[in-house]
């Protein structure tokens, strides 16, 4: 990767030597237009590998939101996109995937600078992905079907599956381009329109595929991409009586905020995919070796900002200290660096209050008690880099075991028995994903049916699948992403009914 | 012979046998020691007391259906040994039919004639569901990489369902049949008006044979009873059929708690859009049915009827003459087409709109009064020279209340039918198969009746659009994924000769 102007300076041990693509896009898209906010507000976007600003980018507020929702009201109502065929729908959604793919270095560069994410990560998976859920969704859009019922009577019955309308998307800053992409896709297939509001730390790609979605076709109306903040556009969305149903990702208090604005506005229907704690059970037959680079990479991609995260990791006692000893030796060679940079394994947190939050649980943590083996501080001086941190000797009622600290922090702990391991597995109040490495078939079944979580992972982790649906048990969530499952929260069912004279069967 | 209000009947009012909570397979007092009435619709009086459920009834029924959630049988029982324990409490019911049938209609004023039919359809939801119980499935995935991945549907815990008063024997098993088919456990808490049946069907299943702890009966009252399930740290969903704004409430305590899942079947205020080619005496049937069914207590009644224009005046007519030969009555009576509101809030709320409606300058054609000194019962009533934007229009009355207007193009008629909050149900009568595939595509709500209405049946999914509710449907196999959850459980495969 020869390249040119180094945009950053050079206090992270490496230099990085990628040119910083310019920023095309950084006005509200509503109606297919990039537009300035109604008043003019702007905020900036931080680079948390240097701590300065990126770029100013419009900032929505509810007025912004207000014409934002008539656009997409009008687009769904009169407009062309629900009334277009399955097929002719697709066909732009693909057209949308090529120019995406023609554009993944540019956007994969926008990801890495705002997030923080490694760019190697981002252009052979992450913006691939984008496609990749354009062209599965595209695929589906023709063959969503009713059913035709039984009857105890003469009557002829079924059910239509209607476009439920106008859709609010609020998305996170951990995965800009999958949270976009696994939000729009379904919706659009489905023939609604949207609002996507999204991260205020991260909303350089979204801007960006607001463009290309024009370009591939994408009547205006129907996407509208407004950055702006929580508590002011995001509240403005899940608040709008004309906004039939609202879909986000995010932290669990946030999410409790979104199905409260639902509740005291129109009950339109919420769906949610929070936050985790998740668990690995890594039993006795265990290769070590392989428990040992799982498990830290359930903690580390990302730099441990993953709803997903495997950050309860219990080994079962036989093999524990040898297991032990391996993950800190293998974190302690962990590289932590520009995430431009091939060799770096773990980018910056995503921004400053992320960073400080991770750090005083890191302080919590030796407070409560828990030995810290390994990391615990901060890397470097310039930039929101933290150091693979690993406690042991933990308790279950340590925070550090219950919150979901959403940073490279790994809780060790030891277990016995099959239902010891379950129990432990369980004692939390999320259920987002669980691990559990074994060859034992008997072992892999039982804990499978056994662990409360919306995705158990067995012998691998974040195997992630268009066709697989995700979503959370508990105070994860409910609704799923993902799958053909994900349709149905912009469905609506609607059962038609009309008696039969002279039928030759019932 | 029980007192019988308005009219002779001469029915024999069966003995009340259970009055106190359901919880962990005993009857039991409430801790409380609280106990409320509940009244006869004919006649104002009381019927019996029941024990009165609140917080610590709830916190005790939601803890024995956790234990037999977490450790006891009924979810770790095949499908089929469900199913089998269902099938024998739905022949318990129907053994039982007429002494059910005779609690609903005295509780909540139904004609007996219809609870007679009530209760069997209730057994049959019961083995509709039961039928299904060891059909439950989830699916093998198509996977991009070397991955075996499939999805698990599993039972979602403890359920609190909450159900209202108009139905209630037909709303218990709405709700429970599903849940209990899935592998659920719950705690179900009856109207305050209506507790009757639902205490006599838990007795039956116990009789049939479903575990202590499965199905908990606790009567008491929605801002006490209601509220602690729905804020519950414990309960998994909440299945709620009633009041808008006592969705809200629901919701918000959800919201509030736990974020358990909700789902709500809330009002509506229905049209029934009549074209011109329309059957002037079939019509005029099945408008004067959608609307005072039941005195008009049904969430998806029609309670605006559209006519189109051309044959107005004489659908008018026919309307009218029907609802003055309507038999308003003891609702044992044979002869009787209509019983009593089936409370004194209702009887005065239903009034109160009559006014409004008539302050509102809607001509009245027929009925607005209520009849007799004792008890709750409304004349039908029929509103012409009604406005979109009147309240009797807008907002759902419940009661035998029709407001009923004229249109012209079927464009006016689809944007006067969606011009409500609500999208619960709608009728279409017409013969043109253009009217009514166009009509059932642009009416926003989740059912669309076509020259038929209030059909409801076991396999026909039912729940409404916009602020009728949402979180899947009753009905239908549909409505068991209210009460599963879907689990992913992905592996990598090696050596696979396909993908």
């Amino acid at each position: 990767m020869a390249n040119l102007s180094n945009c950053n300076d050079d206090s992270n041990n490496n230099g990085s030597f990628l040119k910083i693509p310019k920023i095309k896009f950084t006005k509200l898209f509503i109606n297919g237009e990039f537009v300035d906010s109604v008043s003019g507000k702007r905020f900036e976007t931080v680079d948390p590998r240097t701590e300065e600003v990126i770029t100013e980018i419009a900032e929505a507020t509810k007025e912004d939101i207000d014409i934002a929702v008539k656009a997409a009201r009008q687009a769904f109502d009169s407009g062309p996109w629900p009334r277009m065929p399955g097929a002719e729908r697709a066909k732009i959604m693909l057209k949308w995937a090529e120019l995406i793919e023609e554009n993944i270095e540019e956007i994969a560069a926008l990801d890495t600078i705002d997030g923080g994410k490694l760019y190697s990560w981002c252009k052979a998976v992450d913006v691939p992905e984008a496609s990749n859920l354009l062209r599965y969704y595209a695929g589906a859009a023709d063959k969503i079907h009713g059913e035709v019922f039984k009857t105890s009577r003469n009557l002829h019955l079924y059910s239509l599956m209607e476009p439920v309308g106008v859709v609010g998307h609020i998305i996170p800053w951990n995965f800009p381009t999958v949270m976009f992409f696994t939000k729009a896709s379904p919706a659009l297939a489905a023939g609604c329109t949207m609002l996507l509001k999204p991260a205020e730390d991260t909303p350089l790609s979204a801007l960006f595929y607001a463009h290309l979605a024009k370009l591939a076709g994408i009547p205006d109306g129907v996407l509208n991409v407004v950055p702006g903040f929580g508590s002011t556009a995001g509240a403005a969305i899940a608040s709008h009586m004309d906004v039939d149903a609202v879909s986000f990702t995010g932290s669990t208090e946030t999410g409790r905020k979104v199905m409260m604005a639902a509740t005291m506005s129109n009950l339109k229907p919420v769906s949610l995919e929070l936050g985790g704690k998740s668990p690995v059970l890594i039993f006795d037959d265990a290769d070590i070796d392989k428990a040992v680079d799982l498990a830290l990479f359930g903690i580390l991609h990302n730099k441990g900002e993953i709803c997903v995260a495997f950050s309860r990791v219990y080994v079962q006692e036989g093999i524990y200290d040898e297991f032990e000893k391996k993950v800190v030796e293998k974190a302690k060679t962990w590289v932590v660096g520009d995430p431009f940079d091939p060799k770096v394994q773990q980018g910056p947190q995503t921004s400053k209050a992320q960073f400080e939050k991770i750090l005083s649980y890191i302080e919590l943590g030796k407070k409560e008690g828990a030995t810290l083996l390994t990391g615990g501080k901060r890397f470097g001086n310039k930039g929101y880099y933290i150091e693979p941190t690993i406690f042991s000797n933990v308790k279950e009622d340590m925070l550090i075991s219950q919150d979901e600290i959403f940073g490279p922090v790994m809780v060790l702990s030891k277990f016995k028995s099959i239902e010891e391991g379950i129990e432990k597995a369980n004692s939390s109040k999320y259920g987002l994903a669980s691990g559990i490495v074994t060859k034992n078939m008997d072992i892999a079944n039982t804990v499978s049916r056994s662990i409360r979580a919306g995705i158990v992972w067995i012998n691998c982790f974040f195997a992630f699948d268009v066709d697989c649906p995700f979503g959370g048990y508990k105070m994860s969530g409910f609704g799923r992403d993902y799958g053909l499952e994900a349709l149905h929260k912009y469905l609506q069912v609607k059962s038609v009914a009309t008696p039969i004279y002279n039928s030759p069967w019932l | 012979m029980v007192d019988n209000g308005v009219s002779d009947s001469l029915f024999k009012m069966p003995t009340i046998k259970f009055t106190k909570l359901f919880i962990n397979g005993q009857f039991v007092d409430s801790i409380s020691g609280k106990t409320f009435e509940t009244i006869d619709p004919r006649t104002g009086e009381v019927i019996v007391k029941i024990s009165e459920g609140t917080k610590e009834d709830i916190d005790a029924a939601v803890a024995v259906a956790r234990e037999a959630f977490d450790t006891g049988p009924w979810p770790r029982m095949t499908g089929v040994e469900r199913a089998k324990i269902m099938v024998k409490w739905a022949e318990l019911i129907e053994e039982n039919g007429e002494e059910l049938a005779a609690l609903d209609t005295i509780e909540a004023g139904l004609l007996y004639q219809f609870t007679k039919f009530e209760i069997p359809a209730a057994a049959d939801m019961l083995r509709y569901y039961a039928g299904a119980a060891d059909k439950i499935h989830g699916k093998v995935l198509k996977s991009s990489g070397q991955f075996h991945a499939y999805t698990l549907m599993e039972p979602i815990g403890v359920v609190g369902h909450i159900i209202p008063w108009n139905v209630p024997l037909m709303m218990f098993f709405t709700k429970v049949a599903p849940s209990i088919a899935a592998g659920c456990t719950m705690v179900l808490k009856p109207a305050e008006q209506t507790p009757l049946s639902a205490l006599f069907v838990a007795h039956l299943a116990k009789l049939a044979g479903v575990p202590d702890g499965v199905l908990n009966v606790v009567p008491g009252f929605g801002p006490t009873a209601g509220a602690a399930i729905s804020s519950h740290m414990e309960i998994e969903k909440v299945s709620f059929t009633g009041s808008v704004e006592t969705g809200r409430e629901v919701m918000h305590a959800a919201a509030s708690s736990n974020l358990k899942t909700v789902s709500l079947e809330l009002g509506g205020k229905s049209p029934l859009i009549i074209f011109d080619d329309a059957d002037l005496d079939k019509a005029a049937d099945l408008a004067f049915f959608g609307m005072f069914f039941n005195k008009g207590e049904i969430c998806a009644a029609g309670s605006r009827v559209y006519v189109q224009e051309g044959i107005y005046d004489e659908l008018e007519k026919k309307l009218v003459e029907k609802a003055k030969a309507c038999v308003v009555g003891d609702p044992f009576d044979p002869k009787t087409n209509q019983g009593p509101q089936a409370d004194k809030n209702q009887f005065d709320k239903i009034l109160s709109y009559i006014e409004h409606g008539k302050k509102e300058g809607a001509t009245l054609l027929t009925g607005g009064k209520s009849i007799g000194t004792k008890g709750y019962f409304i004349e039908p009533t029929i509103f012409s020279h009604v406005k979109e934007e009147m309240r009797i229009t807008q907002d759902e009355i419940f009661g035998p209340v029709m407001t009923l207007m004229k249109f012209k193009t079927i464009e006016e008629g689809i944007k006067r039918a969606n011009n409500t909050r609500y999208g619960l149900a709608a009728g279409i009568v017409t013969k043109n198969i253009d009217t009514a595939n166009t009509m059932s595509r642009s009416i926003r709500a989740g059912i669309v009746w076509i020259n038929c209405y209030s059909i409801l049946e076991s396999d026909i999914p039912f729940g409404g659009y916009k602020m009728s509710g949402f979180g899947g449907k009753d009905l239908g196999l549909n409505a068991l994924h209210k009460y599963l959850q879907l689990k992913s459980v992905v592996t990598p495969i090696y050596n696979s000769p396909w993908h």
